[in-house]
């Protein structure tokens, strides 16, 4: 390793940090052809959703679907999937810094990045929510007015950005040290990592609140919410996590050992599991009880009076993740990729439909007036959405891109500055 | 991926080449984001401006500078409406808390009630905006899912009964706890009001509103010039921006200054009181003394200050 040089190449950090943040910029615009048809890719997709978003800031939120019956659509149910997913990456901070599990150490960056690029797009899922985006600085404490403590939506602003915060700190922490040749120091980075496991939790949970604590919308208001929110987020994470690292394998030829895939299919196996008994749990509670509340779980498994447009959607969710769970249990299911794969993205998908449209559109039909008024989302709210997910796999990609590299001592300072001289 | 780069031909043709390709990808790729965000930039320049940008919250305002707004905002309206309109604050009166009751007994569903708040209150004419609705009910039930708001027949209907829905005015809001910038508050006579030039728009309210009291402005209303009302309050009927959510005021424009609600000057039937519910000798606390009166959902615990009745 690259400790041994360091004592002759420290220097102070004014020259270093601009200069690891020089690379930074070098290295996220330079890779083989493949990398630059995928960020080509990625910027054209992002680009569309930038434009559609545009013209919906001018002329109104008149071209979502959205109407004053289902407020919100398909931007809040893909905000609470990403939180979901951001949160998910703690499934590999767990098991590398509590249980000391080396070879899910060497990866857990991987989930650090994850949880980076998957808040960086629930802030971009607000952002288009919101009707006055110009007025978005009357949400910063200090300078706007902070409605803290009693609306969770100001929670889930300070728990969203301190968990981006956290991430960047310490994701960017390591990669600096690695980079100036030198030990991380343990007291600015391991506290801030276990901070970071409570914090993942608490960005669910909090984004669970925002909807459970609704009296008037019986569908979310349940006790429930958010450990299946938690527990899907277990699912869903592991599962972008996995396939994440089967491609950056292959594709980056970056040698990720087996045992972390490995533990993470392990936790899947038994999150899956948890995920669908809630699910029943929930649907025998509603069904066996009866009575006007469950309008809205009729709607959604079974049509309400001749409404049934989330019904294929949600029983291809169950069956998805029902599938994914059986697959999952086959013992070694890891020594099968194509498999695993299967089983990963099944999930996935699964949860994405049940934590997004599935859970935020169902509370709103019926009404609170019991009118029932149905959305689907229109052209402008699928390409806005398309965009802000091509910007989050943009800045995973980037972020992979530029950590790889350094994290395997293809970069340092003590190797760029040998090969500049 | 450092090694394929050293083993490659001549550094400076290299680098230029992937310089230059990099160069001109990075001017398309800036000259197609200019391109995309120009609605926003048209937006910007047509539809806001910097005073309104950097206006401060209804509650920070001094009298001074509220004064100073509601006059920019009476000229934005004649600019881009045409219509000369007066729109000014009126604060709440001491010893006064209103409250509203409504006779089912007597509705009979004509829905002028909704027409009337439609004009006062300066709603959008293409979507027929109100903020009453009147339910069409299934006589021997009270349970909302009986309900139906889309009939189009004539009215009363003989197994029917009629149930007007607006914003309850309630004790306990959840609709203001749930704003995070504190957009939207209960005023001392019981009213709550949006600020429309703080609110931004995510529209929390409206999901944690029990009683669909709450509307959004989908587009920028349209109103012509002749049909706007001109007799505006800054917290009530003033013509609302585009992104922003609205309600129910209890006419305060009018009713703070001793006159009735719209919505109740327009039922020809007399089912609707409005009142003082501190006056003991109005005719809402006689109402409410008197009759056996009820409120919507009473067990989510919103202790609605609008009251409904049967006296038949």
């Amino acid at each position: 390793m690259s400790q041994a040089n360091t004592a002759g190449t420290t220097s102070s950090h004014a020259v270093t940090y601009p200069r690891f943040l020089w690379r930074a910029v070098k290295l996220s615009t330079d890779g083989p052809w493949f990398f630059y048809a995928w960020m080509t890719l990625l910027t054209a997709l992002f680009l569309v959703g930038v434009h559609a978003w545009a013209v919906q800031v001018r002329d109104g939120m008149a071209v979502t679907n959205m109407t004053d019956h289902v407020s919100w659509g398909l931007y809040i149910a893909n905000f609470t999937f990403m939180v979901g997913l951001a949160a998910g990456g703690v499934m590999m901070v767990i098991p590398a810094y509590l249980y000391h599990d080396d070879e899910m150490h060497e990866v857990v960056i991987l989930g650090e990045l994850l949880a980076i690029a998957a808040i960086v797009m629930c802030l971009g899922f607000v952002m288009v929510d919101l009707g006055r985006p110009d007025r978005f600085w009357h949400l910063i404490p200090g300078i706007g007015r902070f409605n803290w403590p009693i609306s969770m939506l100001t929670w889930d602003v300070i728990v969203l950005n301190g968990y981006l915060l956290l991430n960047l700190h310490i994701t960017g922490y390591l990669l600096y040290k690695r980079f100036r040749g030198e030990k991380p120091d343990k007291k600015w980075y391991l506290p801030f990592v276990y901070l970071s496991i409570a914090w993942a939790i608490s960005i669910h949970t909090v984004t669970a609140f925002l909807y459970c604590g609704l009296g008037g919308r019986p569908f979310w208001n349940t006790a429930l919410l958010a450990p299946r929110f938690l527990a899907s987020a277990f699912v869903s994470g592991p599962a972008f996590i996995v396939v994440a690292m089967l491609i950056v394998r292959r594709v980056g030829g970056i040698p990720i050992g087996e045992a972390p895939i490995r533990t993470l299919t392990g936790i899947m196996r038994v999150t899956i599991l948890i995920s669908l008994l809630m699910v029943v749990s929930e649907v025998f509670t509603e069904f066996y009880t009866g009575g006007s509340h469950i309008a809205s779980a009729e709607y959604l498994y079974f049509g309400l009076h001749g409404h049934y447009a989330l019904v294929p959607w949600v029983w291809t969710s169950i069956g998805m993740m029902t599938l994914a769970a059986i697959l999952l249990l086959k013992p070694r299911v890891y020594d099968n990729k194509p498999l695993l794969v299967a089983a990963c993205c099944l999930a996935f998908v699964g949860v994405w439909i049940e934590k997004g449209m599935g859970l935020i559109i169902p509370a709103f039909v019926p009404s609170t007036l019991h009118e029932i008024v149905e959305y689907l989302p229109s052209l402008s709210e699928w390409k806005i959405t398309v965009g802000i997910w091509a910007l989050g796999l943009m800045v995973f990609t980037l972020a992979l891109r530029v950590s790889i590299p350094i994290l395997t001592d293809q970069e340092s300072l003590y190797l760029s500055r040998g090969r500049r001289a | 991926m450092s090694e394929s780069r050293s083993i490659q031909l001549p550094v400076i043709g290299q680098v230029d080449r992937r310089t230059a390709l990099k160069a001109a990808g990075a001017t398309l790729g800036a000259a197609a984001f200019a391109k995309a965000v120009a609605p926003i930039v048209e937006w910007a320049s047509q539809d806001t401006s910097a005073s309104e940008f950097l206006q401060k919250h209804f509650k920070e305002l001094s009298d001074n500078e509220l004064t100073q707004v509601m006059h920019r905002l009476e000229e934005e309206t004649k600019e881009e409406y045409g219509a000369e309109v007066s729109i000014s604050d009126t604060r709440p009166q001491k010893g006064v808390k209103f409250g509203y009751a409504l006779n089912l007994s007597i509705c009979i569903g004509c829905r002028k009630c909704a027409e009337a708040c439609h004009k006062e209150n300066n709603h959008d004419r293409s979507s027929g905006n109100s903020y009453i609705r009147v339910l069409e009910m299934d006589k021997g039930s009270l349970d909302l899912e009986s309900g139906n708001a889309d009939y189009d027949h004539p009215v009363p209907q003989p197994d029917k009964f009629y149930m007007p829905v607006q914003c309850q005015q309630c004790d306990h809001p959840p609709c203001v706890n749930v704003c995070p910038v504190e957009a939207t508050w209960k005023e001392d006579d019981g009213v709550v009001v949006v600020d429309y030039n703080w609110c931004i728009g995510c529209r929390y309210c409206e999901a944690a509103c029990p009683y669909h009291a709450r509307r959004f402005n989908w587009t920028k209303p349209e109103v012509p010039a002749e049909e706007i009302n001109p007799n505006q309050g800054y917290l009530s009927n003033r013509i609302r921006p585009q992104g922003v959510i609205e309600k129910c005021t209890y006419c305060l424009h009018r009713t703070r200054e001793g006159r009735l609600p719209a919505c109740l000057e327009a039922c020809p039937t007399g089912a609707r009181v409005f009142g003082n519910l501190l006056d003991p000798n109005s005719e809402i606390s006689y109402v409410l003394r008197t009759k056996r009166v009820f409120v919507l959902k009473e067990e989510l615990g919103t202790q609605p200050q609008f009251f409904y009745f049967f006296d038949t």
